[in-house]
């Protein structure tokens, strides 16, 4: 009997193995996944570009040189040009990269955690506590993201902890939806009863054992967020409200190159690029993921 | 529970969502750092124009009546003064309004033009080659920043190869039908990631579907089968979908207005924004505040209208 479980060799045990099943076909599963794949591939591409910058130019991305504006591409070792101020696109698209990704991680991470908060208490506890919090979510999702995001950021002031408050302020809301909804269910099953009965509280009931079973969804959700968070910054930017000029971001690169759209098409157009492959990276893992949890758990 | 109280107990519930969304409008004016007035003010700030403007936002007066008053007003359509052109907000909402709706509608029509086909040809066979490029492609259509597709557009298609004009709203309706062309592309490639795929999966839920199987079994040439059965039931879901993300498109037109020089709410918000003017930011996320509150109910009122199967006792 011992050798039953431990060694799956043994066929005439159907139990275990059936059990085991799933596990394994998963984990032998996620490099077969193309899309996954292929986002993972991509977006580690992309972050090294970004923060092995030193090593991929010697240009410093905010250094003017006034004799030197609007290189074309591949002049004076400028791999992409320079822009109107003499700058270096190419270290301005890699350290602008860095600026945009690190605003994106801490504006999906925040209204990730308070989102699971909120939708946890409302999944749990129920009741009128579910009812504020839901009313509270429908008003917030009245607003188109943009519009609310760009009226929030005008009022509080450019930058950085404006944007991070903004998009947290409105972003929160589909992930108390998912998580509420996951608890919802998952509050009736008999591990969290058997808990209840053995009387742990309830704040070890959620963090410990519901929401390690319904974390998931939120976290395939926090894919396709992080795109639109991405989109929000370059627009925020690009309207003068985000990253202040000179730091470089790709958002304040395309409104700096509209101008030369019909001459120096490369400023505008290549970090348009980068923000289309970045989104469509993070689009493929999210994707990925999505469909090997679905034939994960089926 | 029976149709008429499903769209009652909708109405009902609009009303804490409609006061929350007058709530969220009226505070943006305390979220302003400092002395609202000051700042919004900027260099035009003495003490002159900050006592007006105190005055006119009714920040002299308690919270309760300053509120109170902000609701009083709504209910008289007195959306405020703006700041930087001295008109009624309320005449500005309205009189660019027009051009807004057009691109919504144009920009919906695009996206469905768009999607039906795709959709129809990865439903068609699942799983197979073209199923897999119909499902990853338009996810491209997901990290498009709009204001940057819409500026590409413009100087390919209009300024290069003169296909189109390249700003403006036209005038008469094949003027707007051929100006507002571009822009329209532009918000409708970002909706169609999502409306390809929630039509693909509603048609293979209707493929599924008995009277499909009758369908095939009574020999319904496959072309005809697509269109006539299956499309028409997929179809409300589509329109569904269209209706629930109306935000999402609202929020595409707000800096494609901008880029394209459309006279409408978009591009008013976004002007506003450079001309620090209050009023008029706040104006608007309130009108479309309430426009996505409507458009919601009406979609869900449709949907209940259109398809009789739809219970109520979920």
């Amino acid at each position: 009997m011992s050798a039953l479980s431990a060694d799956p060799a043994p066929a005439p045990a159907p139990s275990p193995a059936v059990a085991a099943a799933p596990v394994r076909s998963r984990r032998a599963r996620w490099y077969r996944q193309p899309t996954l794949l292929t986002g993972l591939v991509l977006l580690v591409i992309i972050l090294f570009m970004c923060y092995a910058a030193p090593l991929l130019t010697s240009f410093n991305p905010n250094t003017q040189n006034l004799e030197e504006p609007l290189l074309g591409l591949g002049q004076m070792g400028h791999l992409l040009g320079t822009d109107q101020e003499g700058r270096d696109t190419w270290a301005r698209l890699l350290y602008g990269g860095q600026v945009d990704l690190r605003i994106a991680v801490i504006a999906v991470i925040l209204p990730f955690i308070l989102g699971i908060i909120v939708g946890s208490l409302a999944g749990y506890f129920g009741g009128w506590v579910d009812a504020i919090i839901m009313r509270i979510v429908d008003i917030v999702v009245a607003f188109p993201f943009f519009v609310l995001v760009i009226a929030l950021v005008f009022v509080l002031g450019t930058g950085g902890k404006s944007i991070y408050i903004a998009i947290t302020a409105v972003g929160w809301v589909s992930y108390a939806r998912i998580t509420r909804g996951e608890i919802t269910v998952a509050k009736r099953q008999e591990y969290v009863l058997a808990a209840q009965s053995g009387g742990l509280s309830s704040v070890r009931i959620i963090t410990r054992h519901l929401l390690p079973n319904v974390i998931t969804q939120s976290v395939v959700y926090a894919m396709s967020d992080i795109v639109q968070d991405i989109l929000a910054i370059v627009t925020l930017s690009y309207l003068g409200l985000g990253v202040q000029p000179p730091t470089a971001d790709w958002g304040t690169m395309i409104s700096a190159g509209q101008n030369f759209l019909t001459t120096q098409w490369w400023l505008t157009t290549i970090p348009g690029i980068a923000v289309v492959i970045t989104g469509l990276a993070l689009s493929l893992i999210g994707d990925g993921l999505a469909d090997l949890l679905r034939t994960g758990t089926s | 529970m029976g149709r008429m109280s499903f769209v009652f107990r909708r109405l009902v519930l609009l009303v804490p969502t409609a006061i929350g969304v007058t709530i969220i409008t009226f505070f943006m004016v305390h979220l302003i750092p400092g002395n609202p007035a000051v700042t919004i003010l900027g260099q035009r700030a003495n003490p002159t124009t900050v006592a007006a403007l105190d005055k006119q936002l009714g920040l002299d007066k308690p919270l309760i009546e300053q509120y109170w008053l902000f609701i009083d007003h709504l209910f008289h359509g007195n959306l405020g003064t703006s700041l930087y052109y001295g008109t009624s907000v309320s005449s500005l909402i309205s009189s660019h309004l027009p051009a807004t709706l057009w691109l919504l509608a144009y920009a919906a029509v695009i996206a469905i033009v768009i999607s039906v086909p795709l959709a129809s040809l990865a439903a068609s066979r699942k799983d197979a080659v073209r199923d897999h490029v119909v499902r990853v492609v338009p996810l491209l259509g997901l990290g498009l920043p709009a204001f940057w597709f819409g500026l590409i557009l413009q100087t390919w298609l209009g300024t290069k190869l003169r296909l189109f004009p390249v700003t403006g709203y036209g005038s008469g309706f094949t003027g707007h039908l051929q100006s507002m062309f571009l822009p329209a592309l532009t918000v409708a490639v970002a909706l169609c990631p999502v409306l390809i795929r929630s039509l693909r999966a509603s048609m293979l839920n209707v493929l599924g579907a008995e009277f499909i199987t009758t369908a095939r079994a009574k020999g319904v040439p496959g072309y005809r089968l697509l269109v006539r059965h299956v499309l028409r039931n997929a179809v409300i879901p589509a329109v569904t979908v269209l209706g629930i993300n109306i935000g999402y498109l609202i929020g595409g037109t707000l800096i494609v207005e901008q880029v394209f020089a459309i006279p409408g709410i978009g591009s008013l918000m976004i002007n506003a924004i450079f001309q620090r003017d209050f009023t008029v930011i706040q104006s608007v996320a309130l009108f479309y505040g309430v426009l996505v509150v409507l458009v919601n109910l009406l979609t869900d009122v449709a949907y209940v209208a259109l398809d009789p199967r739809v219970r109520f006792d979920a």
